[in-house]
């Protein structure tokens, strides 16, 4: 797998974190609606580029309400990448696609506020969200082969992009399309734009999806997952090419992934998500190195490594995730959590409130931070 | 592309050709596996209560005789350059291409196949131009309006569209447009060449009550073809790119939602072709299909395997092109 030693990154912007902790100090996790009343008091200008305040995206099904996202806050600023990390189905993906707005209103409800820029996303209206998407916002998807049309060149499907938002003739077009096949990295970029994407193998695909995202400069590029469908070979060198293009572009990064080595190379920060709800947020180092909540124990256990030799297999979270729609009382990771008992049933009977352990490191968990540091340290050290 | 149809042309004359065969083994020697003597045969090709010299007679000029083959070989050489029968008295030619004499009308096949032809074809071109529009419009919104009462009430009528007999729906709009209410009197066939408002005009009832049945099949195919492409992948970038709904829903979603029915609609016309036997019989339009019933009716041996060629060769060619054309459509094909 990709590397998991741990970054050697330096300090983080340390201000930005320090107004995070100080919205985030009341509790605003918690389902409960009195509980919410504190959420009023969060009404400062945002100045971060991507703002997100309590977002909740929740699918009314015929079985309960599906609460994929269940208040998430988060700032990232143009240059700086945030990783989002979690199992299937703790709603990292469902946050990205309520930021680029591609749910239907319909069947979906969407709560919080999502700053881009300043501007709402949340309160703005479809046709606004629309304009942006592609502009100033991007996405990168999982799966290259099945998110690009395979009866369109892929030379056609990033000058689409590019026609759309801006006033250009399509020859113009199509000369864009060439130049950010060649700023990708495809050989003979000049032929390759009017080949069809099965023509194309799993890397180069990839990095078509990239230059489609690219194609009018946004300041925000999502990436869901953005290796999990190529070779081992291949994915260092699109996470090195995202990680290029976000030097030369100046763009805010978010990366979705299961995959802590991902996160590991590339984010600034990071972001732990369990079950629609931050589990842990922090700057790189923190999370790595200090991780406060056993979930993160747990993913950072379930991690191959090559500066431990001594661990003989890897270790698993037992249990599955639970059910959007069933989300466990109090904690919803205590099911699984080795620890809840020590909390005297506060576990399970109350939604444990996003705190700081250490400036800009935030852990939901009723874990005393001294038990958090006493624990971990004992984990490290048995693995090492 | 180019060898792609040239290879898809060389397999068409192949299939031709073992359609020909197949078609012969049918009619000359299926008879003979089941016990038919050729003098049993021969009686096919004679007129009624004949007498034994006449059977004989016929069985030795049409060469009922011969070894299987060599009967295939006169068959399909007579395609391409004619053949002389004995009919009663005087020497009848039946100039190429010729698909067998008709004894008992005493004329060639071919030529009576070929003045029905534009019948069916008016009346098949003219039905699929109807129910391609009708029937994709409707499913794509149904699809898009999924649940609505609109998608509920046009799939119900589309459900009935399967399900009526074109027989049922013919003769109720006969009655009711034609003779009630006569604003399509007098449904009879007149060729486009002669005078273009009557031929339209006269087919307006046949075309609906064709198009009807098969609108109706095409709006529950492009409805279930749109609801699946539109949850693909491809149409959530194509939404990513910001693209307007209308964009993301015409040149991404219908554009991949097509494509199986082209194939289908391909089968169906070559089918409708070969003749459109209900809708024709029910509007006593004489084109392939009540040339075929006729045939069957005579037992006009030489007549039923010519329309069979016929129809096969319609929808042999009408897969050609569905071929020529779901490639130019879906580039992985083409690859």
């Amino acid at each position: 797998m990709t590397g998991g030693d741990s970054p050697a990154q330096g300090p983080r912007a340390s201000g930005r974190i320090a107004r995070l902790r100080a919205r985030d100090r009341g509790d605003r996790r918690s389902p409960e609606p009195e509980a919410q009343a504190t959420v009023v008091a969060d009404q400062s200008e945002p100045s971060a580029m991507l703002d997100i305040r309590d977002l909740r995206i929740h699918f009314p099904t015929d079985d309960g309400l599906v609460k994929a996202v269940d208040g998430v806050s988060f700032t990232l600023d143009r240059g700086r990448t945030l990783g989002i990390v979690g199992e299937s189905g703790s709603g990292k993906s469902v946050t990205s696609l309520g930021i680029l707005g591609l749910y239907n209103r319909g069947n979906s409800q969407m709560s919080g506020k999502i700053y881009l820029d300043g501007e709402d996303l949340v309160a703005a209206d479809q046709a606004r969200v629309r304009e942006l998407r592609g502009l100033k916002m991007a996405m990168i998807f999982q799966d290259p082969l099945s998110s690009m049309h395979p009866y369109y060149t892929v030379g056609n499907q990033i000058a689409e992009a590019y026609l759309i938002h801006n006033k250009v003739s399509r020859k113009a077009a199509h000369a864009h399309a060439v130049d950010l096949l060649k700023r990708v990295g495809i050989p003979q970029a000049a032929s390759r734009v009017d080949d069809y994407p099965h023509q194309f193998s799993g890397g180069m695909r990839q990095r078509a999806m990239i230059a489609m995202a690219l194609s009018c400069d946004p300041e925000l590029l999502i990436a869901d997952e953005p290796t999990t469908a190529l070779d081992v070979t291949v994915q260092a060198q699109i996470l090195d090419l995202v990680s290029d293009l976000q030097q030369e572009y100046g763009s805010a990064v978010i990366i979705i992934t299961h995959d802590l080595g991902v996160v590991a190379e590339l984010a600034d920060d990071i972001l732990v998500m369990y079950a629609g709800r931050m589990a842990e947020y922090g700057s790189s180092d923190d999370v790595f190195l200090h991780p406060g909540h056993p979930y993160t124990w747990g993913l950072l256990g379930s991690m191959p490594r090559l500066d431990r030799t001594r661990m003989d297999r890897l270790l698993s979270i037992r249990g599955t995730p639970p059910s959007l729609i069933n989300v466990p009382a109090g904690c919803p990771f205590h099911p699984r959590c080795d620890y809840a008992a020590r909390n005297n049933g506060r576990s399970e009977n109350e939604v444990p409130a996003l705190r700081p352990v250490s400036p800009g490191h935030l852990v939901a968990c009723h874990l005393s931070t001294d038990e958090q540091r006493r624990i971990w340290a004992e984990r490290d050290k048995v693995a090492s | 592309m180019i060898t792609f149809i040239v290879r898809r042309l060389i397999a068409t004359v192949f299939l031709l050709i073992i359609v020909s065969a197949v078609t012969f083994a049918i009619f000359f020697w299926l008879p003979k596996l089941g016990g038919q003597t050729t003098y049993g045969l021969a009686t096919q090709y004679v007129g009624r209560n004949p007498t034994r010299e006449a059977v004989l007679q016929v069985e030795q000029q049409l060469g009922l005789n011969q070894p299987l083959y060599l009967q295939y070989w006169h068959y399909l050489s007579a395609i391409v350059v004619g053949e002389h029968y004995n009919a009663g008295t005087a020497t009848a030619y039946c100039p190429p291409p010729c698909f067998g004499y008709s004894f008992k009308n005493q004329q060639p096949v071919w030529p009576m196949m070929v003045s029905d032809i534009p019948v069916t074809l008016s009346l098949a071109i003219g039905a699929a131009v109807l129910w391609l529009i009708s029937g994709i419009s409707i499913g794509v919104l149904s699809a898009l309006k999924r649940g609505s009462i609109f998608d509920r009430f046009s799939m119900g009528v589309a459900l009935a569209g399967v399900s009526l007999p074109i027989f049922f729906t013919g003769l109720i709009a006969l009655e009711l447009f034609s003779y009630r209410w006569p604003i399509f009197p007098n449904v009879t066939y007149v060729p486009i060449t002669e005078n273009p408002y009557l031929w339209a005009r006269n087919l307006v009832l046949p075309w609906i009550c064709l198009a009807f049945l098969y609108a109706a099949l095409y709006a529950r195919l492009t409805r279930a073809g749109m609801l699946e492409t539109m949850s693909e992948d491809y149409i959530r970038t194509a939404r990513a790119k910001g693209l307007p709904e209308r964009t993301v829903i015409v040149k991404h979603g219908l554009r991949a939602a097509l494509t199986p029915i082209i194939t289908i609609f391909g089968m169906d016309l070559g089918l409708l072709l070969g003749g459109a036997i209900l809708t024709e019989v029910t509007f006593s339009l004489h084109g392939l299909g009540l040339f075929t019933i006729e045939a069957i009716d005579n037992q006009d041996f030489p007549e039923i395997m010519g329309v069979v060629m016929l129809a096969s060769f319609f929808i042999i060619i009408a897969n050609l092109f569905v071929d020529i054309l779901y490639a130019y459509v879906d580039p992985r094909v083409r690859h």
